[in-house]
């Protein structure tokens, strides 16, 4: 590899917070890293498991999930248990001998386009640390 | 208190005895139908059977060392669409806790429910049990007098179902009658229990209240000897499960029959994602894929149903080891289910089938909690 590491992020974000969140970051001329690929859902309680895996197993290097924070969610409780099931994903992946760290709960406001712009940056600059997606390589899935 | 006692073996034969119990429940309009298991003509099987017809008991065998479907999801068909006539139900331990989780899943309703739980010693696959029944006639009677004490059950040349041999909560907690084989001489007399709400019982019975002094020692003795054994397959599977190449080599074996979700009696979703067209992609992608990767296996997206199934079920499983049971490949799952299952209701300080008040994890939250998975 001569060209140096770009790692690929999956962004799933919720309609009412985080989504906006990233729309405020383009509307203010934000800089951020453009190694993301949003996905919008209504609420991070919609994100299935299934979906984080399948983009982990397809070689996505980092997974990120976006929602309101605690007690703004705009359907009560659904990011309450989106981090119920992001908890039970994590420990999953750690016991089969996944990296957990590449999948990244975090809870950014519709008035948090900064925010947004800093985690994508933190996140690109972790995942080049990190390296690339094992799964990546890997054909036998 | 429970009522708690015995009930003496007529004639030395303890399943005319379980069949009396099962006959007066029905003959006294106790319950309109009784689910028990009961041989099939060529006694080479027993399977969950609706019982109406009292005569139709001869053959019922609650004991049964065999578990050819869970008898959960029999529960679950007879009582989802409401509460119908009374019925009594039959259960393994490990039945009766997924059936708790189902009633937990709103997949099963108990309001005309009795159930009946029945110490479990172990059950055999179903292709070793036919031969077993074959050469012997009173199979579960002999098997019955040569219990192991730290096995369960024991037969020369026949081993235990992997989830039976590692089975640690083989006694049924919560039901409304207990049907004790412990710590008793099952020739001559059966422990009985019975919940407060259903003392009705000791007289139809004929229970006779007394203390049966071996029991917990027989329950801990074999409880002690089977988590032995699960402890160590565990740390078996965790070391191969460790790496991705551990864990490709466990899955590689899949065909994604998805026959494990068929069998297993927490998988009650109508239309599982994985038999949806979700899944299909379009004829170019996987050349897309192969492209990429240099190559794709097909059929794709095995580890991904194994992974998700994970995700999906394990916070509620009972360890019934019946997905591996119905696996064509024979993939370990009992003990990749129950491995990571145990760590995954540890994290709620949940077990699942322990109790029917007990939350399930995915359906509540604590506001101040795990903050260690926010970034």
């Amino acid at each position: 590899m001569s060209e140096a590491f770009e790692p690929r992020i999956v962004a799933f974000l919720c309609n009412w917070c985080t989504y906006t969140g990233a729309d405020l970051a383009g509307t203010s001329r934000l800089q951020y890293p453009p190694n993301v690929r949003i996905i919008r859902l209504m609420c991070s309680g919609a994100v299935d498991p299934v979906y984080v895996l399948k983009a982990l197993l397809e070689g996505a290097d980092g997974v990120l999930i976006g929602g309101c924070h605690p007690g703004d969610c705009h359907y009560q409780s659904g990011n309450y248990k989106a981090r119920r099931r992001v908890a039970i994903l994590q420990n999953i992946l750690r016991q089969v001998g996944m990296e957990e760290d590449r999948v990244w709960l975090r809870w950014i406001s519709a008035s948090e386009g900064k925010r947004f712009a800093e985690t994508i940056t933190e996140m690109v600059q972790f995942l080049k640390q990190k390296g690339p997606n094992p799964m990546k390589g890997t054909w036998a899935i | 208190m429970p009522i708690q006692g015995i009930l003496p073996v007529t004639d030395g034969d303890i399943l005319g005895t379980l069949r009396g119990m099962l006959r007066a429940l029905l003959e006294r309009g106790v319950v309109e139908a009784v689910l028990v298991p009961v041989a099939t003509p060529d006694r080479r099987n027993l399977v969950p059977t609706l019982v109406r017809d009292p005569e139709l008991l001869a053959e019922a065998d609650p004991i049964a060392p065999v578990m050819p479907v869970h008898s959960s999801r029999i529960v679950s068909q007879l009582t989802f669409t409401g509460p119908s006539e009374r019925l009594a139900v039959v259960l393994k331990a490990c039945e009766w806790r997924a059936t708790v989780e189902l009633a937990k899943l709103r997949q099963v309703r108990l309001e005309n429910v009795l159930t009946i739980g029945v110490d479990c010693y172990g059950t055999y696959r179903v292709l070793d049990y036919g031969a077993m029944a074959a050469a012997e006639e009173n199979l579960t009677v002999r098997l019955l007098e040569r219990v192991d004490p730290v096995v369960g059950f024991a037969w020369p040349g026949r081993e235990l179902r992997t989830a039976c041999r590692i089975c640690e909560h083989f006694i049924p907690e919560g039901v409304d009658v207990t049907v004790g084989l412990f710590g008793v001489d099952a020739r001559q007399e059966i422990f009985l229990s019975l919940a407060d709400r259903r003392a009705d019982l000791a007289a139809l019975w004929g229970l006779e209240e007394k203390e049966v002094a071996g029991r917990e020692e027989a329950i801990a003795r074999l409880r002690e000897a089977r988590i032995g054994r699960r402890d160590e397959a565990f740390a078996a599977i965790r070391e191969q499960m460790r790496t991705p190449e551990g864990l490709l080599s466990i899955f590689s074996p899949c065909l994604r029959c998805h026959n494990c979700t068929v069998v297993c009696p927490i998988c009650y979703c109508r239309e599982c994602i994985f038999r949806t067209p979700t899944f299909d992609h379009a004829s170019q992608q996987y050349m897309k894929w192969a492209g990429r990767r240099g190559a794709v296996r097909m059929p794709a997206d095995t580890l991904l149903f194994q992974l998700t199934r994970l995700n999906h079920m394990v916070a509620s499983c009972v360890g019934c080891g019946l997905c591996e049971e119905g696996c064509p490949s024979s993939l370990p799952l009992t003990l990749v289910f129950r491995a990571v299952g145990q760590e995954v209701q540890a994290l709620f300080d949940y077990e699942a089938g322990r109790s029917l008040e007990e939350e399930l994890p995915l359906t509540v939250f604590r506001e101040d909690e795990l903050h260690i998975v926010e970034r």
